[in-house]
């Protein structure tokens, strides 16, 4: 038997007795609890709990996620998940830092041809610059038939290659509007 | 699995807690073969040769499960008088082409038939583009005796019979010690009462042999009836949250939805009638292909996609030959790709052969990158080592470039797959700060705008866009497209009233249906996202929830273990009690047990096709394996595979050790090697690098950093570049440990700190020490702690099967101290940049059609 922490049977059903159970939890516990700390209360007091799911490897861990006033205030391990009963391991532990990393962008920054320095771009902005070069790019590599005059109805104008930390529904769309506007050249870590 | 996927080890070691007995092969002593109970070090690549050792010690000795190798594999099938084994031809196989180093596979048929692979007609080899009707269905012959010499049974012993233990030893490095006590272990622990299961991850795939690794796993366990079963299988322990889900919802080349081919540039893919009868079957599961197929129509086209113009499948694109990255990376490489979006992706760093990636990211017009920080495959116009050395300058790459910020996992809603066919939901916890956005909501308002563009167009080829449904609702400040709608529309529903449908089954090929995904009709059974269900139930009773039905869902219907009727014998009742799963319920005249059966649920065990039956009627309720149109798990598989029908043993591309069982070839005839001058491989048994490479991933980092390189306490904890190296060789050289070495092959040069180890140890091969270097691969040259890249070492190389590239064993030299020069500038042959070039130019990827194709 590994060593779980836990104390054995015998030694609970002691505890549940009146006095002798009193005597066995003496410097632990309730009684243990100083008027300081008992003041302080659980740091996660008042908290908003959201159940999630940890982005790395495909293990699926469940996450609880913390919140105060719509600040992250941390991830754990969710003890409810069947998969990891509230472990994480460290890089799941560490996935708060994603949310809170120092260098986390939150502005659209833009390279144009040649340029040394990125520049700053509204989002809308960049959405329209986008569609534009998106449509463009169909439009040029558009072929109705390949170099052996075989229908292939498609443009080899622009390509995609995804992460596997895409959700399902994002891949969805993704393999829905692409192939809807002809490109074949639609990738994912999955190959990789 | 211990460093790369610990919590999930967590149940191995609570297995071993209960008596588990684990072995850990690996070229390397890790953190798994710490907590081992035996550590077998293996020369990398060479696992087929260990597997194909344990195939022919299990039919030697007898020692396979012989009724569930009878009825539930084609052990007994009889294949035609025309096949050759690779043992008869020097590693090939019959219908061998060395014209286009193809095999024309009609040779490996069974006699009297062809029998359609389980999914469809797929091909990524740069060279194979033949045109392969899986219709067709014979009858098959079998001999129940397994005494045929033709049969399967038969062929598999020949075929392995030179994988002898010596054998082993001289390929692999493993004693004979070793291998027998993985063999013994093996078999003590297989049969009625005891199940064995292998997990694997990359270091199977990542070959140009990857799929047969694989294969010959899988042979192994169907031998010793470890499949379907409690605490059986092979289980792919798979590297990142969605990347199952990534490939059952596809953004791959070769792919729709659900596992249905992408149709292809021939006469058969130019109607749907043609689509589905060459890629149905006519029995088992995939004879329902075409409802599949037309419910996906439905969900894209709504309303336009009618039975008169084909559901709109004409107009889908059409793959010609091998569109998958690194055949993207060669034609930008040439100037022939305008536009590049990559998502939460960092193939400057993490593609095979990165210095390649990033001189192919400086031929583009635009590039849009979605992620959290700025990785290498923004920055790579500013930064890049090709920039620093000169060979680029930044004011000449004219890619335009825009980083935009991604949100989180916590900061959108959305569901994982993670590795077992688990789809769970999260819930959002907070918004994105900022402008960073989901992908949901850049897909779904650049789609707006686009379509848009094309309203009301009357070109041919606009029409998929212009009549595309998409009409997901939007909520909040940012206009953030309903997740719930779309997660909708992969289930499927009603046309008629827009109801969820709850399975699979109620899909129809009539148009009166729509699907965005198959697999996954039922995850918004009744209405209700069953993905966000969160009760575990009494996860230690079987009957109360031994495998958390409740707990989120899994594709199909919920089945947590496929092919779970295996676990029952030809009758239906368990194997044994230990090891009861599903079994048949008599009395309900149902399939019942602790799984939702992997099976029609009332066929009965003693059904037995009518002559001539189709489609699943065709399938006996003695069957497990109904997505084969035999029923039937595959020893041998007849079809669907390029490289052969049986795993044999080829050394990796680059090797320095020739191939001791097939001495006139060295690797894969059929694996894909890009044979251009930027690409160059590194010869077999070539002086100038004798040594293997390996690479590894840490508990710390994850892939190639973007999720960690970038966050402090991950940094903090794995902060540098090493490499281990064993200490003979690390003396012959005099690298030191913590000193610089540098690591050099064909593409490249690296430079690590020098983790002198007994971890890594000199195997004998051949009666020869053979020496093997371990890399890390997390890190790139940007970021708060820049590290030089393994993946710029490596070759772009293909599995003939999956294209997935050779980066688990390469061929390379060491030396002490820090490279010279900046890591790419060997590279021979990678032109100057150029401003790009409009890309309606022929495809270079295209196949040469074949005669015999339509």
């Amino acid at each position: 038997m590994a060593d779980t922490g836990a104390r054995p049977g015998s030694f609970e059903r002691l505890r549940r007795l009146p006095l002798v159970g009193r005597a066995l939890d003496w410097g632990m516990g309730e009684s243990a609890l100083s008027p300081a700390t008992r003041e302080a209360g659980a740091r996660i007091a008042g908290l908003r709990a959201t159940e999630s799911v940890c982005p790395y490897c495909a293990v699926g861990c469940g996450q609880v996620v913390y919140t105060r006033g719509g600040r992250l205030v941390d991830i754990e391990g969710n003890p409810r998940s069947p998969i990891n009963q509230g472990t994480l391991c460290p890089k799941g532990a560490a996935s708060r830092q994603l949310v809170q990393q120092p260098g986390r962008l939150t502005k659209v920054r833009y390279r144009r041809p040649g340029g040394t320095e990125w520049e700053e771009l509204e989002l809308e902005r960049a959405m329209d610059m986008i569609a534009d070069r998106l449509i463009a790019a169909r439009e040029a590599g558009w072929q109705d038939e390949d170099h052996y005059g075989r229908r292939v109805d498609r443009t080899l104008g622009f390509a995609h290659l995804g992460g596997a930390t895409l959700d399902n529904e994002e891949n969805y769309l993704i393999k829905k509007l692409f192939t809807a506007m002809g490109a074949v050249q639609i990738e994912n870590q999955a190959r990789i | 699995m211990a460093e790369a996927h610990p919590v999930g080890f967590r149940w191995v070691m609570k297995a071993k807690e209960r008596g588990a007995r684990v072995i850990h092969v690996d070229p390397r002593f890790s953190r798994t073969s710490q907590l081992a109970d035996r550590h077998v070090a293996i020369r990398a690549g060479t696992d087929i040769a260990f597997l194909g050792g344990l195939i022919r010690h299990v039919l030697e000795t007898e020692s396979y499960f012989r009724e569930y190798v009878l009825h539930y594999t084609n052990a007994s099938a009889i294949v035609g008088e025309q096949f050759q084994d690779a043992e008869e031809l020097g590693g090939l196989f019959s219908g061998w082409d060395p014209e286009t180093g193809t095999y024309d596979r009609s040779t490996w048929a069974y006699e009297g038939g062809e029998v359609a692979a389980a999914a469809g007609v797929r091909e990524h080899s740069t060279q194979a583009f033949e045109g392969k009707s899986g219709m067709h269905a014979g009858e098959f012959k079998r001999d129940e005796t397994l005494q045929h010499p033709r049969c399967v049974f038969q062929l598999l012993k020949r075929h392995y019979a030179r994988y002898t233990p010596e054998m082993v030893e001289r390929i692999c490095g493993i004693s004979h010690e070793d291998f027998l006590a993985v063999a013994d272990a093996l078999v003590e622990n297989s049969g009625r009462e005891r199940t064995t299961a292998f997990c694997y991850a990359v270091g199977w795939t990542q070959h140009t042999a990857g799929v047969q690794m694989i294969r010959a796993a899988s042979i192994l366990q169907l031998l010793l009836g470890n499949f379907g079963r409690p605490g059986s299988g092979i289980l792919a322990l798979r590297g990142h949250a969605s990347i199952q889900g990534s490939t059952d919802i596809p953004t791959l080349y070769d792919l729709l939805p659900g596992y249905l081919p992408m149709p292809r540039s021939r006469a058969d893919d130019l109607t749907l009638e043609g689509y589905i009868t060459s890629n149905g079957a006519l029995r088992g599961w995939w004879s329902n292909f075409d409802k599949y197929a037309v419910s996906l129509l439905k969900a894209w086209f709504g309303d336009a996609a009618r039975a008169e113009n084909d559901y709109g499948f004409p107009r889908l694109p059409k793959i010609s030959g091998n569109h998958s990255h690194f055949a993207t990376t060669m034609r930008a490489l040439d100037g022939g790709l305008d536009g590049f979006f990559v998502m939460g992706q960092n193939p400057a760093v993490g593609s095979q052969h990165a210095g390649l990636q990033r001189r192919a990211l400086a031929r583009l017009r635009w590039l849009v990158v979605r992620d959290l920080a700025e990785i290498e495959t923004a920055s790579f116009w500013r930064d890049s080592p090709e920039v620093r050395s000169g060979e680029l300058r930044t004011e000449e790459i004219a890619t335009e470039v825009f980083l935009m910020p991604a949100a989180t996992h916590v900061e959108k809603e959305g569901c994982f797959t993670n590795t077992q066919r688990l789809v769970q939901f999260r819930d959002k916890a907070l918004d994105p700060p900022g402008d960073a956005r989901s992908e949901l909501w850049f897909m779904h308002h650049l789609a707006k705008r686009v379509i848009a563009r094309y309203a009301g167009s009357r070109r041919e080829r606009d029409w998929p866009i212009a009549n595309l449904r998409w009409d997901y609702p939007e909520h909040g400040p940012t206009r953030e497209p309903d997740v719930e709608a779309v997660l909708k529309e992969i289930n499927g529903y009603d046309v008629a009233d827009g109801r969820p449908v709850s399975t699979f089954n109620e899909l129809k090929a009539d148009g009166t249906t729509a699907c965005g995904c198959w697999i996954y009709a039922g995850i918004f059974a009744d209405g209700v996202n069953q993905a966000r269900r969160r009760d575990p139930g009494a996860i230690d009773d079987p009957a109360g929830g031994w495998v958390s039905p409740e707990w989120a869902w899994a594709w199909p219907a919920n089945r947590r273990t496929l092919y779970n009727r295996a676990s029952a014998d030809p009758d239906g009742r368990p194997w044994s009690e230990r090891k009861r799963f599903v079994w048949w319920d008599e009395e309900a005249g149902r399939w019942g047990g602790y799984d939702v059966p992997d099976f029609q649920p009332d066929k009965r065990p003693d059904y037995r096709p009518p002559e001539g039956a189709r489609g699943m009627d065709a399938i006996s309720g003695a069957e497990p394996f109904m997505m084969m149109a035999d029923g039937r798990a595959w020893l041998y598989a007849p079809s669907g595979l390029n490289d052969g029908p049986l795993p044999t043993h080829y050394e990796p591309i680059e090797s320095p050790v020739e191939n001791l069982l097939y001495p006139q070839l060295s690797s894969n005839p059929t694996g894909i090697r890009w044979q251009r001058a930027e690409n160059p491989i590194n010869p077999t048994s070539d002086p100038r690098f004798p040594l293997v490479a390996t690479s590894f991933r840490l508990t710390e980092h994850h892939t190639a950093g973007g999720m960690s390189r970038w966050l402090p306490w991950l940094a903090e904890l794995q902060p540098e570049m090493f490499a281990e190296i064993d200490p003979v060789i690390a003396a012959d050289r005099g690298i030191e440990d913590g000193g610089w070495m540098t690591i050099v092959t064909e593409r490249a040069e690296i430079e690590a700190r020098a983790h002198v180890t007994d971890r890594i140890k000199p195997l004998r091969v051949d009666g020869r020490p053979l020496h093997q270097i371990a890399l890390p691969w997390h890190w790139g040259y940007g970021g708060p702690l820049p590290g030089d890249s393994t993946n710029d070492l490596g070759l772009i190389s293909g599995d003939p099967n999956v294209s997935i590239q050779e980066s688990k064993a390469f061929s390379c030299d060491v030396r002490a101290g820090r490279r010279s020069r900046p890591t790419t500038t060997r590279l021979v042959g990678a032109a100057p940049p150029r401003p790009p070039v409009p890309t309606n130019a022929d495809d270079p990827s295209a196949e040469e059609p074949k005669e015999a194709a339509e």
